[in-house]
């Protein structure tokens, strides 16, 4: 009843080909942008922004670029973490060496840089497919945190390679609350999510799906398998390479190489496998499962544990609450493959119907 | 439905209440416990926050609280991962805003993610014997304390104490400096190449990729090296192959001087007999022959308190090193209390100011139980550090033997150096650095 498109006609080509061309999904996204940008900042608290809001989106922005790869042009990597380090490490760079550097500037740079990097790191996607390719990916995680612990150059000579990001200064104005961290976090996250959806359904989405789905029947239809297998590589890398970028400069505010690890290239992955593969909104969904989770059965734990007079140290806690998020997981794989964004899928098919289903 | 809530909300009201009447009870000192249990170094955090508690409430239970404040905390869990270790900081941050003992994460990375937090919340950061070395410079670094010692301080300090085994002249000599080939281990080349150059003996690096459990190639070089010792900088399963190596090539094990990450009991008794004659560097000895380690197991685990649950870590390196930095920081609480009124809890400001004015004597550590547990310290504005001193200690193959006096690394080759890198960091951060002639 509420969510049906019957009776909205496109009577232009410009209205047929919207991002969003259901009425009620472009007042879902308008509320959900207005909440975002008006509501947030007014309701939740410093901790909210600081530990839940901000990595959220970074981690989210992460998952969007994995998904470009592995969700829409089929190749599997393993190097998501890496590309964030070249991309933090880049950012870091530009602010120092170059006088008066825009920091959003900056941050391009260095998406830019993961960019080159993520091309460099995709010519084996070439000759070789599927777990093979992973492993390939798998040398740009070493090879790249290597590099960075290697040439102190890149870390300015610090003596532990820990390096300490400057301060974000935007328009003259010096970002310092969490509150403007956020909202500058949000705004290039929603700009580049707006725009990953607008791509993956261009020519170059199409084209990327049609590699995915059999790359030689791709080629036999006349697309061109390196350009677009690297382009996937560059777009993914970029993605990775900015909220590497955010990470280093919005969130933690230091970063060392070896955090940027294979742990987090794989919870990166996890993210788009729990959320969906080959589905923007299911990056943002999976982010907040893999992220969210955690931190709320560490709150959510002692406290029941309290009301049922439980003794519970915080390592018991902590080995609760890792065993209940690997068996959420499983749960959510096995009833859904394919993801929380199907889930969503199913629901909206759903509320068509609703309230008389057939 | 809401039948059926009722009694959930009536228990979740009376738990409240009894929460919120025990918080108001006394005058209470909030320690934000950033710590780790779990995770690849859990058993370590294990031994270091089990002494920690264990003072706190010995300081409980012996005394009633520093003058009647009783001490407090709420323990997060980081799993020594730097973006939980922020969210943990996060979450507590709010508690500590009216009292807060000094944060002690035991990790070099939430240090670093911290460092720019904690300075603008107002919260004192502790990093004993890890984190940013450079914030012995306390006029950039007002609210961050690398107190004891650091590891340029230490490194210089085991060149002293090499130096003074061979009458003090090591022209000539050849160390070898085998380190953990990331942040922490090459923290202390900067003060080790400055030592070389000063005392004029061959420094040779030989880095060791993480975790280091085949060093074959790197002792291949050690051998043909022939150095007269070899500084080593490992962490964890590094530590146990590197004298098992060593014992392997013949390289005798008295010759080989370790980092305080080291030192422990988990390092060496896995090498059995190949850690015999080893000697580690430590800003506390370990043991029970303490007489406040002592006390503790009397009082705190007689009155059933105790938190280890394996209380064969009771007089560990690690756990006594956990019990020094409770010492250091209920010291650092009566501090601030005769500034800032007896009997009232300290907020980070307070907090701050007493960390900085710190003065332990020996007197006084002997007064607390803890002669020979920790060198004596004194800190200022611009020397948050307050010692620089280790102790050598040799592994007998049954415990550790101190084996020298508290040594003192070279305070002013080591730092100068740590200035120019805190002016550095002052400017890339836009920080005016505050007058320590100024600070009282």
């Amino acid at each position: 009843m509420l969510y049906r498109e019957a009776g909205q006609f496109k009577t232009t080509y410009a209205a047929d080909q919207q991002l969003f061309p259901i009425r009620q999904d472009r007042i879902g996204v308008i509320v959900l942008l207005a909440v975002a940008f008006l509501g947030v900042p007014l309701l939740a608290s410093e901790y909210w922004f600081s530990a839940i809001l901000i990595p959220f989106l970074i981690f989210a922005l992460a998952a969007l670029g994995l998904n470009i790869l592995t969700g829409y042009a089929g190749q599997l990597s393993l190097g998501s973490a890496a590309f964030m380090a070249v991309g933090a490490y880049a950012a870091y760079n530009f602010q120092l060496r170059i006088e008066g550097m825009p920091i959003l500037v900056s941050f391009m740079c260095g998406g830019l840089t993961a960019a080159g990097v993520g091309i460099l790191f995709g010519l084996p996607s070439l000759r070789i497919k599927g777990f093979y390719l992973a492993v390939a990916t798998l040398a740009a995680q070493f090879f790249i945190v290597w590099c960075l612990t290697k040439f102190p150059w890149l870390s300015n000579n610090s003596s532990s390679g820990v390096i300490s990001t400057q301060r974000l200064v935007l328009f003259g104005h010096e970002l310092t609350t969490p509150v403007e961290k956020y909202l500058l976090v949000l705004s290039i996250v929603v700009f580049m999510a707006l725009a990953a959806k607008n791509m993956v359904r261009s020519t170059t989405g199409r084209a990327w799906m049609a590699v995915r789905d059999m790359d030689v029947a791709a080629s036999v239809i006349g697309i061109r398998l390196m350009p677009t297998k690297l382009l996937a590589f560059a777009v993914s890398s970029f993605y990775c390479g900015v909220a590497g970028a955010l990470y280093a400069f919005c969130y933690l505010g230091s970063v060392e190489p070896d955090g940027f690890s294979l742990e987090m290239s794989f919870k990166i992955l996890f993210m788009i496998i729990i959320g969906g593969v080959g589905s923007i909104m299911g990056s943002f969904l999976g982010a907040a499962f893999i992220l969210l989770l955690p931190i709320f059965l560490d709150v959510a734990l002692p406290f029941l544990a309290g009301l049922f007079g439980l003794p519970f140290s915080s390592a018991t806690v902590s080995h609760i609450q890792i065993t209940v998020f690997g068996a959420l997981i499983m749960f959510f794989l096995i009833v859904e493959p394919h993801g929380l964004a199907r889930l969503w899928q199913i629901t909206k098919e759903k509320l068509r119907l609703w309230p008389f289903p057939h | 439905m809401i039948k059926n809530f009722k009694p959930v909300l009536a228990a979740a009201a009376v738990s409240l209440t009894m929460l919120s009447q025990g918080a108001f009870a006394a005058e209470e000192q909030f320690f934000p416990l950033i710590d780790y249990r779990v995770g690849p170094y859990g058993s370590n955090g294990q031994a270091f926050y089990g002494g920690f508690i264990d003072y706190l409430n010995y300081v409980n239970l012996k005394e009633k609280g520093v003058n009647g404040v009783q001490m407090t905390w709420e323990e997060c869990e980081t799993e020594y991962n730097n973006a939980k270790g922020v969210e943990c900081y996060e979450r507590l941050k709010s508690k500590a805003a009216k009292s807060a003992g000094p944060i002690h994460t035991m990790s070099t990375g939430i240090s670093y993610a911290l460092i720019d937090k904690s300075a603008q919340d107002k919260l004192p950061l502790a990093m004993m014997g890890y984190g940013r070395t450079d914030a012995v410079d306390g006029s950039v670094f007002p609210y961050a304390f690398p107190l004891v010692t650091t590891y340029q301080m230490q490194a210089s300090a085991i060149v002293k104490f090499i130096k003074d085994k061979n009458a003090g002249n090591l022209a000539g000599k050849k160390i070898v400096y085998l380190y953990h080939d990331s942040a922490y281990g090459k923290e202390a080349i900067i003060a080790m190449e400055a030592e070389a150059s000063l005392n004029k003996f061959t420094l040779v690096q030989i880095p060791v990729a993480h975790p280091g459990n085949e060093q074959g190639a790197q002792w291949l070089k050690i051998r043909q090296e022939k150095p007269d010792f070899v500084v080593f900088w490992g962490w964890g399963v590094m530590n146990q192959t590197a004298l098992k190596a060593a014992q392997k090539v013949g390289f005798p094990r008295d010759k080989m001087i370790g980092s305080w990450w080291t030192g422990s009991e988990e390092d060496v008794v896995p090498a059995g007999d190949a850690a015999k004659g080893y000697m580690a560097a430590t800003w506390n000895v370990a043991g029970k022959q303490v007489p406040v380690i002592a006390d503790i197991e009397k009082v705190v685990y007689g009155a059933g308190k105790g938190n280890l649950q394996d209380t064969g870590k009771i007089g560990t390196v690690l756990y006594n090193r956990g019990v020094s930095a409770a010492v250091l920081s209920v010291e650092a609480i009566r501090k601030g209390q005769e500034k800032y009124g007896k009997g009232k809890a300290l907020n980070g400001e307070q907090m701050r100011w007493a960390l900085e004015n710190l003065n332990i004597t020996e007197a006084r550590l002997k007064q607390v139980g803890a002669t020979n547990l920790l060198p004596e310290i004194k800190t200022s504005c611009d020397n948050h550090e307050g010692s620089g001193k280790v102790k050598i200690q040799q592994w007998d193959g049954a415990k550790w033997v101190p084996v020298s006096d508290w040594i003192e690394g070279n305070k002013a080759l080591i730092h100068p150096l740590f200035q120019a890198s805190a002016k550095q960091y002052a400017k890339e951060k836009g920080i005016t650095p505050r007058d320590c002639s100024k600070e009282k």
